[in-house]
């Protein structure tokens, strides 16, 4: 590709290649584009935000994504970047940056890859498949008004340490797109661990885990094979041992008669 | 009412009663619960309510007037209600549970939090706040929020900024993720039970007013185009701030202020719209391509040392080659008594007037470098890096991972954002608005905080109305319902839902030549340098004709790709902006009216000999309640201006508290 003036020397020339697809039910194809000039500091999503200024320009219609907070917390960004779910680093895709790449690179962007995620437009997927695992049993059943004292139930700080890192997950779902199977089981497990561990969890604990589990596996999210794959694309780095207190709870629960 | 005053609004009658039960503060929410009607529950399944917005006031709303029977319908526009802004807040959450047997109470609470609002809040609401505060940490610990724990698995709290008692519970620095999937699951059990409808990737555009009530919405879906009419018995907006009129502010890409613009449209006053929140302690501007802007805690600044170089020609200079002798700690010179521990609003007014005076330091921004030092060498050097590292380590990672740099080894570059708006759609006590039938709660209000908000009390308050007050102020307006039943082609209706997709045509038909960011980075930039951190008559006059020139290019210029019956998002970011190009000008009247400085709304004309703000309780004891002009033109039509604004006036009342000066030095 042609080297464009840098008004930067830092600054990088890239290649996309980016998924354009245009509905459901179109087929959808791989898109080259070029960017110049890009500086280090830009997110890869502010990256995106100029392509899709140059192509407004064009009278092209611009790239379709999903972001929101773009802080990293809100889940509401994912991308498929060059094979790695959030791309390069281990960060969400709006808090990765531009100089985790080099001048001259070509970059692949696509959607999240799944039969539980269905593509809406260009990079946009549907990932209202977890709202609906989370509304099996993702909860506490406790009404407003009829909660006791808060310190009523100590919690030791050890249990209460795990329920919080399992409950960091930001239900992006980078773990199923990162999956060879696209199985929601980090997710899932992150879920299952972070309310069993605690005393207030306990009354639903085997419910819970058996009703999420077949709305996982009603919605065409695959199977756990132990790959591990899920745990090093998590931004908020949930550990893949959530997957195996989900797999206790499930036996547990199966002896119980379910 | 009168003539037109600075050329720009004129003055109506003053809003005579708030609705707040005439007994003292301490036992006026009791009556006030005693005194609302009750709904039999068997009826309530016959009654529908809307809830606009899914964040920590409206997912808790949603929740728990689902599990009281109601027919919910919720909506949000992301693609799941968990993804609301609340998950973004990081510091904690107020409560006067008094565990620390420090002399907290709900008095205390209540005194801090007037007090940080610079006496410009209403007692009475800020009292019920502090009073149902406790049951919120209660409610969440039930639901499995993790709160941060002591060794004896008893709940942990912390002190922030403004107070001297410890109060403050927190989930590391995630408390408004932890406490937003608290009320997100609640909110899915509902889902799960059949009383609360979702609506995700959908957006409200415009609110059905039939028969002087409150009565549905209309709404987009996203994903679809399609434009739905929604009814209901009632309507609450939950749908949160307005910061993203300034193109850059730390808010979400998409938060916006488009389903309070059109409530205000249809009658509903606007309170206080010019009170913005700038927080000091932001990551800075890096280039023109800058998306968003990112907070870190104000914690930082227990340890860390602010300063400039005193002369300008340092300030491309590595700063740990500047001696000490040419570093302008200049907090700490102007307020030896609090040093780098002012409150929010005059740390970020000193740091954009040193860069103002060309002293500030990282890439130029326009014609100025916008950033200044906060400085951890001392603290390194008295408590050791690892100790540093397990205080503020997260919040070191996440400034490396943005800017690139070592906060160990360089020191940070900080400058003010706008973070939160304190100004809302103007509520009785009941959070209802001068609409029947439409209650508004959470950020997207204007009740609480008065002048400029303490840290933790926006989790505090989100909860408190979604939890506690309005489930107990609707029952009291549900009761008189089930109202006549609206068809779809009433006129009100039809009016609503043909406005929105006129609108929507008209919007993909101008075939301009500027993109929408384009202009929101402008009216961003009108806004941040007249309606900023300080404002002047003068400018504040010139940003008025600025912002209508810009909206009249607007409607003449844009260019929107792509159709309507699809996904979209040039087009859902162009209504979003034509919005905020309206209420940019409100905000703006409302700052120029404001002839006085308090909390974060600062006026140049009116300071202190030595440059800090002065209030005038004689002229300006009031919530000023902006109600829509209509103008002689439409005013999404091109050239059209906005009609004059009406200024409603509230009194403030104080009975419980003293009103005082704050001084800091």
């Amino acid at each position: 590709m042609a080297t464009s003036t840098k008004s930067d020397p830092k600054n990088m020339d890239l290649t996309l290649r980016i998924w354009r697809q245009d509905g459901p039910s179109d087929r959808g194809h791989l898109q080259t584009y070029e960017v110049e000039d890009i500086s280090p500091d830009m997110s890869f999503l502010e990256m995106l935000d100029v392509l899709n200024e140059q192509l407004n320009a064009k009278g092209e219609e611009p790239i379709a994504f999903d972001s929101d907070c773009r802080e990293g917390i809100c889940g509401m960004c994912g991308l498929m970047i060059s094979g790695h779910a959030h791309g390069p680093e281990k960060t969400t895709t709006c808090q990765l940056h531009m100089r985790s790449f080099k001048d001259g690179d070509t970059i692949t962007v696509e959607p999240w890859r799944a039969d539980a995620f269905p593509i809406i437009k260009d990079l946009v997927v549907n990932r209202s498949s977890f709202d609906r695992i989370i509304q099996a049993g993702g909860f506490i059943s406790v009404n407003t008004g009829s909660a006791p004292e808060a310190n009523a139930a100590p919690v030791p700080k050890q249990k209460a340490d795990r329920a919080f890192q399992s409950a960091e997950c930001i239900g992006c779902g980078a773990c199923v797109a990162a999956c060879p199977n696209a199985s929601a089981m980090l997710f899932m497990g992150a879920k299952v661990t972070h309310l069993g561990e605690l005393p207030q969890g306990q009354p639903e604990r085997w419910a819970r885990v058996v009703s999420m589990v077949s709305q996982h596996d009603h919605e065409g999210f695959g199977g756990c094979t132990n790959t591990g794959a899920c745990s090093v694309a998590c931004p908020k780095g949930i550990p893949q041992d959530v997957i195996s207190t989900l797999n206790k709870d499930l036996r547990t629960a199966m002896r119980q008669g379910g | 009412m009168t003539d037109l005053i600075h050329g720009v609004y004129t003055e109506g009658e003053k809003i005579a009663d708030t609705k707040a039960p005439k007994v003292p503060v301490a036992g006026m929410w009791e009556k006030r619960k005693m005194d609302a009607a009750l709904v039999n529950p068997a009826n309530r399944r016959k009654l529908s309510v809307i809830i606009v917005g899914t964040g920590l006031a409206g997912g808790a709303a949603a929740a728990t007037l689902g599990e009281a029977g109601y027919h919910v319908k919720s909506f949000c526009y992301q693609d799941s209600p968990r993804r609301a802004h609340s998950i973004a807040a990081q510091g904690g959450i107020n409560a006067a549970k008094n565990y620390k047997e420090d002399g907290d109470s709900v008095y205390r609470l209540f005194y801090d939090t007037v007090k940080g609002g610079d006496y410009r809040s209403r007692e009475t609401n800020v009292y019920r706040l502090a009073e149902v505060s406790a049951n919120i940490i209660d409610q969440c610990v039930a639901q499995g929020v993790p709160f941060a724990r002591e060794y004896g698995g008893l709940l942990d709290n912390r002190s922030f900024g403004g107070v001297q008692v410890s109060r403050t519970f927190y989930a590391r620095g995630q408390t408004g993720q932890q406490l937003l999937i608290g009320a997100y699951q609640a909110l899915e059990r509902q889902v799960a039970a059949g009383t609360v409808e979702m609506f995700t990737r959908h957006e409200m555009l415009e609110l059905i007013v039939e028969d002087g009530r409150a009565r549905g919405i209309i709404a987009r879906d996203l994903v679809t185009g399609e434009i739905q009419t929604h009814l209901a018995d009632a309507v609450v907006l939950a749908s949160g701030g307005y910061g993203n009129v300034f193109f850059l502010s730390t808010n979400a890409m998409g938060s916006n202020v488009t389903a309070n613009w059109r409530a205000h449209r249809k009658g509903a006053y606007f309170g206080n719209p010019c009170y913005t929140q700038i927080h000091p302690t932001c990551i800075p501007v890096s280039g023109d391509h800058q998306s968003k802007l990112t907070l870190m805690s104000e914690s930082l600044r227990n340890d860390g040392r602010i300063w400039v170089p005193k002369k300008r020609e340092d300030c491309e200079k590595d700063p740990r080659t500047i001696p000490e002798a040419d570093r302008d700690y200049y907090l700490e010179r102007i307020y030896p008594a609090f040093g780098n521990l002012v409150p929010r609003d005059i740390a970020s007014r000193q740091a954009k007037n040193m860069c103002d005076e060309g002293r500030g330091v990282g890439p130029m921004v326009g014609d100025f470098r916008r950033g200044v030092y906060l400085d951890f060498a001392d603290a390194i050097k008295r408590l050791g890096q690892k100790a540093v590292e397990e205080k503020y380590g997260n919040l070191f990672d996440m400034y490396a991972r943005i800017t690139g740099e070592n906060p160990y080894e360089t020191p940070m570059r900080i400058y003010p954002a706008v973070h939160y708006t304190m100004g809302g759609l103007w509520v009785d006590y009941d959070l209802q608005s001068t609409i029947p039938g439409l209650f508004v709660t959470g950020e997207a209000n204007f009740s609480d905080h008065g002048a400029n908000r303490l840290g933790a009390s926006a989790l505090m308050q989100g909860l408190a109305d979604g939890y506690f007050v309005l489930p107990n102020t609707i029952r009291d307006y549900l009761a008189k319902g089930p109202f006549p039943k609206v068809s779809e082609d009433a006129p009100a209706v039809v009016e609503a839902r043909t406005a929105v997709e006129e609108r929507t045509k008209r919007l993909l038909a101008i075939k301009g030549e500027r993109s929408v960011d384009s202009f929101h980075k402008e009216l961003g930039h009108i806004m941040w340098e007249y309606c900023g951190m300080e404002r002047t008559e003068a400018g504040l006059l010139k940003a008025i004709d600025l912002i209508r020139g810009l909206r009249a290019e607007f409607w003449r210029n844009v260019k929107i790709l792509g159709s309507a019956d699809t996904l979209n998002q040039s087009l859902e970011k162009a209504g979003r902006v034509a919005d905020f190009l309206e209420l940019g000008e409100l905000m703006c009247i409302d700052a120029l009216h404001r002839a006085e400085s308090c909390g974060g709304h600062f006026r140049a004309e009116s300071q202190t000999e030595d440059g800090e703000a002065l209030r005038h309780d004689d002229q300006f004891l009031y919530v000023a309640a902006w109600e829509f002009g209509d103008g002689e033109n439409d005013p999404n039509q091109p050239g059209s201006t906005m009609g004059a604004p009406v200024l409603h006036k509230e009194d403030l009342v104080y009975e419980a508290i003293e009103l005082k000066q704050r001084s800091y030095k």
